[in-house]
């Protein structure tokens, strides 16, 4: 490993192949190697798999691996289906230079959209290496076996050819979209728990991050932004960094400053030596009158959503009427190490080192930057911190190719926390409005939803509109935002048969914003999950039977029953009678959602514990039945259920970003906290496989459930709806003021 | 500038750097020690997790000019993917990871803490890391993994 590293470094600077001398290239990918441009045509089989004459498979995979395992996952699918054993596979992920466009890695995509092609390139080059096989041993296909990579005439054992040998120069032949698929009945590597390639090497400061990530005379950058929300630069002295040793150079393009330093911490000190004057900032709204001002913001169009029946017709006949409002507010991504990338440019070629969620489309993004054709421009993916949707990765990206640019020498950028907490992308605001119907037997007869949410500024489907940083400060204005598909989940889950779901496309938001984990999924599973439980109490029912009596679909059935299993449901109409402990009070809630009503489902319940007196809310066990089709690797899946629900638990009761009308003043851990281990619940699970059936996603439905689980869940404790995440302790005294009156009438 | 000389994973490296240098700079840039993450700089997450004399500290908040003499450990010196330390092989076990960023100050906390508590329960091992953050929720999977260690040893 070390030797491999020492000879990429030699090399690295000329931007070759740095592989270890006397090792054939595909025998092991070093960590951001750049290894020469092969095709990336998503129609090639070329594109997708490279196998060595030793038998070594090399996987070329546009998505990438956001620490969640997927570098194991996709490998197996591949192994699978190319009948070799899971150690051949080698995966190398979101190098524009060397894999297809399998667009970002997110909506919860990489197994469901990047697996199934991965599946197809790599059962495609099982039948040719087939055919190859058959005219080599002189055999009919339909007489060859596949065992381990070494293609076999059935009865006569001599006659063999392993992939290495019949690979010659390559597939040279096209993906069949058709070809046959191996039966899941016949699956030896996908549905176990094969260990996480990366584990390892984690574990014991051997893998390489980006931010592990060196070249050769590599120089140290720090960004200087702004405090005061969108100022630009007035002046800038730089004087006395320049007496700092190790300083380098100032950068200055337009509203663009950086410091350059020979080292990380001459960079650092630079960045707090250079006087920058700062004009006036644009103002932010008044943080706690956000939602109205987010619901009076202008509309730039509004969709039906779902729509059955006549839900106002019904509402007018209804025997109860229930009307709820719901918020969710600003929340970041708040990754644990601030973004970072390398990036060099040599010879009008810039090479970056990123943990951009979406390399290939970045390769557009900086072209508009720094004015290079994207073909001159090649992005290689490392491994950041965790992201859960876009944060400062891509920022930092453009950052470090544009000094790069400038200064003709490659260079390391590392943002700071504050960089990475107050000035990575945001995710919006939300807010949502009920109106429900029942009949007199307490029947869900009309269901009323509006919901405002942030508009996508779509291109293509790729992010080319999104105001990265850098483009603002060089004075490429950008429209906005890229949220992700924020209309999803807004539509209800249940049987009702008069349905009037509208989403209100908020044109501008406050913040620059983006998808974050879950997104609009979150905020509307929370909404609805929430109203679904004011309608069980107002119908005088048990929350998790009105809600399986609303539900027509077996497996949504199944999640459910099997978190209420784990949780030991107990079935009650209204508030836990049990007096509690002090001023200690538990509950229990439910929470179900199909994840965009089409394919992961979720149940979740939480066991709460609620002190009146303070309004702390501590959740105490999740209990979660989950099915997202055929697992590929279960404990991976039950790796992410887990995540998802803590992080969760997180965003539910504690975060929220803070500002003033000048600046955000969420800047660290202290001003933006997360949950701590103290803070957490233990988490049951329950997976449900479905051997056969599509493989879906588990990084982001698990999240869905959980903020209305707790809602539900203080609701039974306490009598009190939580309508606005988080659930402050503040939040939590006036919802328990509120409901004090209701609790004794 | 100085010429620093400190003692690293039983090695002792002589660098050119600012007495000022937090630890974490000098470890990750001058001595190519990768373990040690730059997570806040300000001593509230725990990334840059080292041990210096056997106690954890946060690397990013330890000028370099103050371990001159004493002995730093870093999560390389535990153990290697060929060699594995049995916190670091608990890790593998439970697979007590996901993007892993925070990792290196999980272990380098508990490691110091199986030092004074050989079979802490679940609780203290939670209160053990309740200065540490993780951001993708692999907490549960984390206290397994010290529990397995304790066990093991």
């Amino acid at each position: 490993m070390r030797d491999d590293r020492r000879a990429f470094l030699k090399t690295a600077g000329a931007l070759v192949v740095g592989f270890s001398t006397g090792a054939p290239a595909w025998a092991k990918v070093l960590p951001g190697a750049v290894a020469p441009a092969k095709t990336v045509d998503k129609e090639a089989l070329d594109a997708w798999l490279a196998i060595g004459r030793d038998n070594r498979i090399t996987v070329y995979s546009g998505k990438v691996d956001l620490g969640t395992g997927t570098r194991t996952a996709l490998a197996q699918i591949v192994a699978e289906e190319l009948d070799v054993a899971f150690d051949r596979v080698e995966m190398v992920m979101g190098d524009t230079g060397t894999t297809p466009d399998q667009w970002i890695t997110g909506a919860n995509l990489t197994i469901a959209q990047g697996g199934s092609e991965l599946r197809r390139a790599a059962a495609s080059a099982r039948a040719a290496l087939i055919q190859r096989a058959a005219r080599r041993l002189g055999a009919a296909p339909a007489d060859l076996v596949v065992d381990e990579g070494v293609v076999r005439v059935k009865g006569d054992p001599s006659r063999r050819a392993s992939y290495g040998d019949l690979i010659e120069r390559g597939f040279e032949i096209k993906v069949d979209p058709k070809v046959a698929l191996k039966k899941p009945t016949d699956y030896r590597l996908v549905g176990r728990n094969i260990p996480r390639v990366d584990i390892p090497g984690k574990v014991t400061g051997e893998w390489t991050y980006v931010h592990d990530f060196r070249l050769p005379d590599m120089l140290h950058a720090r960004v200087i932004r702004s405090p005061i929300f969108g100022a630009r630069v007035v002046s800038v002295d730089d004087r006395a960094a320049r007496g700092i040793g190790g300083f380098v150079q100032t950068v200055r393009k337009g509203d663009f400053l950086a410091v350059v330093a020979r080292s990380e911490w001459a960079a650092v000190k630079a960045s707090r030596a250079i006087r920058v004057q700062w004009g006036e900032g644009t103002r932010l709204p008044e943080k706690n009158t956000v939602f109205q001002t987010w619901r009076a913001r202008p509309v730039a169009k509004t969709d039906s959503t779902q729509k059955a029946g006549d839900a106002p017709a019904a509402l007018a006949q209804a025997a109860r009427r229930v009307k709820a409002s719901y918020e969710f507010s600003v929340q970041t991504h708040a990754s644990i190490g601030p973004s970072c990338a390398v990036a060099h440019f040599k010879a009008g070629q810039l090479t970056v080192w990123s943990a951009s969620q979406a390399t290939h489309s970045m390769q557009t993004e900086l072209a508009a930057i720094t004015g290079l054709p994207a073909a001159a421009i090649r992005l290689v993916y490392l491994e950041g911190a965790g992201c859960y949707g876009r944060n400062g990765h891509e920022d930092a990206t453009a950052d470090a190719a544009l000094i790069a640019q400038q200064i003709g020498k490659p260079v390391r950028v590392q943002w700071m926390r504050e960089d990475e907490t107050a000035r990575a992308p945001k995710s919006p605001p939300r807010a949502m409005d009920f109106e429900g119907g029942l009949d007199a037997q307490g029947n869900v007869i009309a269901w009323n939803a509006d919901f405002w949410i942030a508009l996508n500024h779509i291109v293509a489907f790729k992010p080319l509109d999104f105001p990265l940083l850098a483009a603002t400060e060089l004075g490429q204005p950008k429209p906005g935002n890229w949220v992700g598909f924020l209309f999803q989940n807004a539509g209800m889950g249940y049987t009702v048969p008069n349905i009037r779901v509208e989403t209100h496309h908020v044109a501008e938001t406050f913040f620059r914003s983006s998808h974050l984990r879950s997104p609009g999924r979150i905020e509307n599973s929370f909404a609805n999950e929430g109203f679904m439980d004011e309608l069980a109490h107002a119908a005088q029912a048990d929350p998790a039977e009105f809600r399986l009596r609303n539900l027509k679909d077996a497996r949504a059935e199944a999640v459910i029953r099997a978190a209420m299993k784990l949780a030991g449901w107990q079935s009650r109409v209204g508030i836990n009678p049990a007096p509690g402990s002090g001023n200690i009070v538990r509950g229990r809630g439910i929470s179900y959602t199909r994840y965009n009503n089409a394919i992961t489902y979720v149940a979740a319940v939480a066991e709460v514990e609620v002190n009146r007196d303070s309004g702390a809310v501590r959740v105490t066990r999740l209990c979660i039945g989950h099915d997202c089709g055929q697992m590929i690797n279960p404990d991976g899946v039950a790796n992410q259920v887990q995540g998802g629900a803590l992080q969760t638990v997180s965003r539910t009761l504690i975060e929220e970003v803070q500002w003033t009308p000048e600046r955000v003043t969420s800047v660290d851990w202290t001003t933006y906290p997360i949950a701590r281990f103290t803070d957490l619940p233990t988490v049951d699970i329950e997976l449900i496989d479905r051997p056969g059936e599509p493989a879906w996603g588990v990084g982001e439905p698990t999240a869905v459930v959980i903020p209305g689980a707790i809602a539900n869940a203080i609701f039974d404790a306490t009598g009190a709806r939580l309508r606005s995440v988080p659930f402050t302790p503040d939040k939590v005294k006036l919802a328990l003021a509120a409901a004090a009156p209701a609790a004794r009438a | 500038m100085a010429r620093i000389t400190l003692r690293v994973n039983g090695t002792t490296h002589s660098v050119e750097a600012d007495p000022d240098t937090p630890l974490l700079y000098v470890l990750r840039d001058d001595l190519a020690l990768n373990g040690p993450k730059f997570g806040c700089g300000l001593g509230q997450c725990g990334a840059c997790t080292v041990h210096l004399e056997g106690n954890a500290v946060r690397s990013c908040s330890v000028p370099v000019s103050a371990v001159v003499g004493k002995k730093v450990t870093t999560l390389e010196g535990l153990g290697s993917t060929a060699k594995p330390h049995p916190l670091q092989q608990a890790f593998i076990d439970e697979q007590a990871v996901q993007c892993g960023y925070c990792i290196n100050g999980m272990i380098m906390t508990s490691a110091a803490l199986l030092k004074q508590n050989t079979n802490p329960s679940e609780e203290q091992i939670r209160a053990a890391l309740a200065g540490n953050l993780c951001r993708c929720g692999t907490h549960q999977r984390i206290t397994a993994a010290v529990r397995r260690a304790a066990l093991a040893a």
